[in-house]
């Protein structure tokens, strides 16, 4: 049943919010840190888990699935009630700094690609 | 009549908001699709108008007129979040294990980078509070994890808005810019793709457009697609955990 999915899905939500907001306690820093990272890894773990068992029924994924896929809309959602004007005012920080970013880690990607011997395996099922 | 129409939007305020960004992403998707060839993906595009209808209003966007109301509930953290966390049910755990030694370290490097790169950019135009700083380098990461670490820190809304613009030129740049670098990195082989994927942490349209170009490398790159994924994913709940810790 999909509700099954979408509790499963508040479970670990609340479960990583709640070992996130102590983590801001113990480290001092008013809010919630990493909350979201865990509840992730919290839901990869389970889900690696319950696949070695057979996997989830296919209504309780279906009831994950839905949440992920209105992961998009909601961010547009987001993005058009935050504050641009104000941002705007700021100068041109987000330019500069996306762009610079990404062409910087552009070049790291031949250093990197010379660690290890192993070659990749390549799956052509998928 | 227009009476009638205000009400019943004010009343299923959200509802109207599922209708309003389902029109806002179809127009996107077809405007990617025949003015640019699919070359500016369609998710951009749609954060952009996104942003860009956000200065109808003020302080919270177009949520300050009041048929859009109930946008801020939809675009809200804790829908939001709910959405994120939803998005590891992506990630394949023996599909990351068996991208290597390279590939693990390029993902702890790439948010590493990223973050601090993006930090050093908005410490250099003059930001200095670190929850600020903290918030735009995760915003370097990608465009979701800066808004989730802004809202957590605690940070204005026009802080945040600069974090998703941030995101939002990151994958436009790796989107365009991939296939032009793509000799130059030697990125021509599996491994290459992913650390490739590991250090940008986004598959957002690279995998069409390289694909377009260097057949021969796109189907290499689209059959680890979904490592990649995963890659992407985990670097999401990496930065999740590391970003505002940074600010410490």
């Amino acid at each position: 049943m999909k509700i099954y999915g979408v509790a499963l899905l508040a479970f670990c939500f609340l479960a990583g919010k709640f070992l996130g907001t102590l983590l801001g306690k113990l480290i001092d820093v008013n809010g919630d840190v990493g909350g979201v990272g865990f509840a992730m890894l919290l839901l990869i773990s389970i889900n690696a888990w319950v696949n070695k068992k057979g996997g989830l029924e296919i209504g309780t994924k279906e009831g994950i699935l839905f949440w992920s896929g209105m992961y998009i809309p909601i961010i547009i959602a987001m993005a058009s009630t935050q504050n641009v004007k104000a941002a705007l005012s700021g100068g041109p920080v987000a330019l500069v700094a996306g762009t610079i970013v990404t062409l910087s880690a552009f070049f790291i990607v031949p250093v990197l690609s010379k660690i290890g011997k192993e070659q990749i395996k390549t799956d052509d099922h998928e | 009549m227009n009476e009638m129409i205000n009400q019943l939007i004010g009343k299923n305020g959200l509802l109207f908001a599922f209708l309003f960004v389902g029109i806002i992403m179809w127009v996107s998707f077809k405007i990617s699709a025949t003015l640019f060839n699919k070359k500016i993906p369609g998710v951009a595009l749609a954060v952009i108008i996104g942003l860009s209808l956000a200065f109808l209003g003020d302080k919270k966007g177009i949520a300050d007129l009041s048929l859009f109301s109930g946008m801020a509930f939809f675009g809200g953290s804790m829908l939001r979040d709910f959405a994120v966390v939803a998005t590891a049910m992506g990630a394949d755990v023996n599909k990351i294990k068996s991208a290597g030694l390279a590939g693990v370290i390029s993902l702890f490097v790439g948010v590493f980078w990223s973050f601090s790169i993006g930090v050093l950019c908005a410490y250099l135009l003059g930001y200095t509070d670190p929850a600020s700083l903290a918030t735009i380098g995760a915003g370097a990461c990608t465009y979701i994890v800066g808004p989730v670490t802004g809202s957590a820190l605690g940070v204005s809304s026009e802080i945040i808005a600069i974090s998703i613009a941030t995101g939002v030129v990151k994958t436009i740049v790796a989107t365009v810019g991939t296939p032009l670098f793509a000799k130059y990195i030697q990125l021509n082989n599996p491994k290459a793709a992913i650390v490739f994927g590991g250090l940008i942490g986004t598959t957002s349209g690279g995998n069409r457009r390289l694909s377009s170009h260097r057949p021969k490398i796109g189907a290499l790159w689209s059959s680890n697609c979904n490592i990649l994924y995963g890659f992407g994913l985990f670097t999401l709940s990496l930065s999740f955990l590391f970003c505002p810790a940074f600010t410490s």
